[in-house]
């Protein structure tokens, strides 16, 4: 636990610095191993000065089809993955201590199957076009399950396993949609390739891609930690922490729209992935302890190294062919869950 | 600062839960709220602490409308210690301390000497010192009680509104913590059960029968046999003790 140092609260804020510098360098390096590794393999060296040379910091000598593999497809494709991973980190520890519920994440909430919903009704039914209503159909898709969630826990009023449960409503009515959607639209080849893309995948993520979603999770990640200490007052509940002068309602709205935001931009480039919002919080919370303000930076990380490595995973298992992402996040993440309930068990 | 409800009202569909209920504590005052279960003194305290909007009447503390004034702002100077705290979040007695300092800090603001001070402060008074690194999931029901009680002092409150404090709690904590938050120098109002414990240490006592005031006054004017038969059910004995008229309840087992 973070906060089991005696009186110097300092101690906690080390040891975060320590944690976060560490999982950054490591970041680092699954970035570079995620670029380095593929169809075929790239040599570190070439890694590092394609990178450099596209940044005008060097000017090696690389062959051209190697320097746009590595900045091109690779690259942006490792740090989609990571900002995707911290992404979803983030959502799950947020819902978890808004619904005070250790299962809440977005896919669990169904927020995930509303936005691939809303992202299938662009694909499949041609409404809108390009990338830009592909998202506005996810987040649209995103809000109505978390509407669907919301009334039919009946507001905040109930307790949080009727939330859960609204949730696995939820999300059975979305993927009950998506399938009909999908199955009816009667293009055999279009069809695959949606239920391919709902199981995640960073295939075709290109730069801008990267920059849409640096700015939200950027952006989510701030307001978050901005609200993180009415966060941690919502540990005994609501009207506890309308007590201790948390303006709950409006805490709430914010955050679940960051959530269905985020949640609905990385679901709309790479597919709903599940697992991550839901292992990331709780090994990042034996780490750094429960308090927000040191978590939700920890999800970041430890969730974008989650993710990266999960990718190279993905394409490392099996080559030629490429595994879901979602395969291999819940593959990693059910034992590693399994692992933490057991030592989270109450020393009876 | 004082404590003024005025013709509180507030139920749920088809059932009024507070009815017309009016009642005043003036600065420093210790006011007992008794009555049985089910009477309405969670949900008074409720709305006293503006955790709960009536549906008419106002609550003004220190003469302000609280409708009015900011949760935060209002958080600063008035604490509220529920009925039956309960978390999984798997935090420690300190950090539960140190949710008490919320309303007094901005969003970044880094952990100040005061807070530092507060939180000393409160965990010294509820005997939790020392154990301010244990979870909290492994307290006892009367330790978790105290750091909530603790939780509310380090919010360094002029008014506090206490909910069955001593449920839980040993004899000899019940009795602490009572005498604390009358020698405490705040305006506090007090859910109880236990009468004698009532009659000890509150100025005066507000007697709710569903949802209504049945009585107030001091202890002595309102513990009376024909209010303990009439709201309690009980048949009881009520004599008067040797120090300030308080009086002392026994209970007949017939
Ligand atoms: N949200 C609610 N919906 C329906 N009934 C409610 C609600 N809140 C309170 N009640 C009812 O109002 C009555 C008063 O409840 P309250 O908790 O205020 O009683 P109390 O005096 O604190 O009782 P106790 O001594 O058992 O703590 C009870 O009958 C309770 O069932
Ligand atoms: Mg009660």
């Amino acid at each position: 636990m973070a906060s089991d140092a005696p009186d110097a609260p300092g101690d906690g804020a080390t040891r975060l610095v320590l944690f976060l510098c560490l999982s950054l360098v490591v970041l680092t390096i699954a970035v570079a191993a995620a670029t380095a590794i593929g169809d075929y393999n790239i040599a570190p060296r070439t890694v590092v000065l394609s990178v450099t040379n596209e940044l005008g910091l060097t000017g090696a000598d690389i062959a051209p089809i190697e320097q746009s593999v590595v900045w091109n497809l690779r690259l942006s494709r490792a740090l989609v993955a990571a900002l995707a991973g911290a992404g979803l980190a983030i959502c799950g520890a947020i819902l978890q201590a808004l619904l005070r519920n250790a299962l809440a994440e977005p896919f669990v909430l169904g927020v995930s199957a509303g936005a691939s919903t809303g992202a299938v009704c662009v694909i499949v039914l041609g409404i809108g076009a390009g990338s830009l209503s592909l998202s506005l159909g996810a987040f649209a898709g995103a809000f109505a399950a978390f509407a669907l969630v919301a009334l039919l826990s009946n507001g905040a009023t109930s307790g949080p396993n009727h939330t859960i449960l609204a949730g696995v409503a939820a999300s059975q009515l979305f993927n009950a949609l998506t399938s009909y959607i999908v199955t009816t639209s009667g293009n055999a080849q279009q069809a695959r390739d949606v239920m391919f893309w709902l199981l995640g995948s960073f295939g075709g993520v290109r730069w801008p891609d990267f920059q849409l979603l640096l700015a939200v999770v950027i952006g989510g990640l701030g307001v978050c930690i901005w609200m993180a200490r009415s966060l941690d007052a919502f540990t005994f509940g609501d009207e506890d922490a309308a007590a201790l002068g948390v303006p709950v309602a409006r805490i709430r709205l914010v955050l679940f729209g960051v959530t269905a935001l985020l949640t609905a931009t990385i679901v709309s480039m790479v597919g709903a992935i599940g697992f991550v919002g839901l292992v990331v919080p709780h090994a990042a919370r034996y780490v750094v302890g429960p308090l927000h303000l040191r978590l939700l930076p920890a999800c970041a990380v430890v969730g974008a190294v989650f993710m990266v490595v999960a990718d190279i995973a993905a394409r490392v298992i099996a080559t030629q062919q490429t595994v879901p992402i979602g395969v291999v996040t819940a593959l990693v993440g059910v034992p590693f869950f399994a692992i933490i309930l057991y030592r989270a068990r109450p020393q009876a | 600062m004082s404590v003024v409800a005025r013709n509180l009202t507030w139920g749920v569909p088809r059932k009024t839960i507070v009815s017309d209920v009016s009642l005043t504590a003036a600065p420093g005052e210790t006011l007992g709220l008794i009555g049985p279960n089910g009477s309405g003194k969670s949900s008074l305290l409720r709305l006293l602490a503006g955790l709960k909007t009536p549906a008419s009447g106002r609550v003004e503390i220190n003469g302000q409308d609280i409708a009015r004034v900011s949760r935060k702002a209002l958080s600063r100077q008035v604490a509220f210690v529920q009925q039956n705290a309960a978390t999984d979040t798997n935090v420690t007695v300190r950090d539960v301390v140190r949710l008490g300092r919320t309303p007094h800090r901005s969003a970044l603001a880094g952990w100040s000497e005061t807070d530092e001070t507060a939180v000393a402060h409160a965990l010294a008074r509820v005997d939790m010192t020392s154990r301010r690194a244990q979870p909290w999931q492994t307290l006892s029901g009367g330790e978790r009680q105290r750091v909530h009680i603790a939780r509310a002092l380090a919010q360094t409150p002029q008014v506090m509104f206490l909910d069955e404090p001593t449920n839980h709690l040993d004899i000899h904590h019940q009795i602490e913590i009572l005498r604390m938050v009358r020698d405490l120098d705040l305006t506090s109002v007090i859910a109880l059960h236990d009468l004698n414990l009532a009659a000890m240490f509150c100025d005066r006592i507000v007697v709710l029968e569903s949802g209504t005031v049945r009585a107030t006054g001091t202890p002595a004017a309102v513990l009376t046999r024909a209010i303990l038969r009439d709201v309690f059910r009980v048949d009881a004995q009520v004599s008067g003790t040797p120090d300030a008229g308080r009086p002392h309840i026994r209970f007949s087992p017939e």
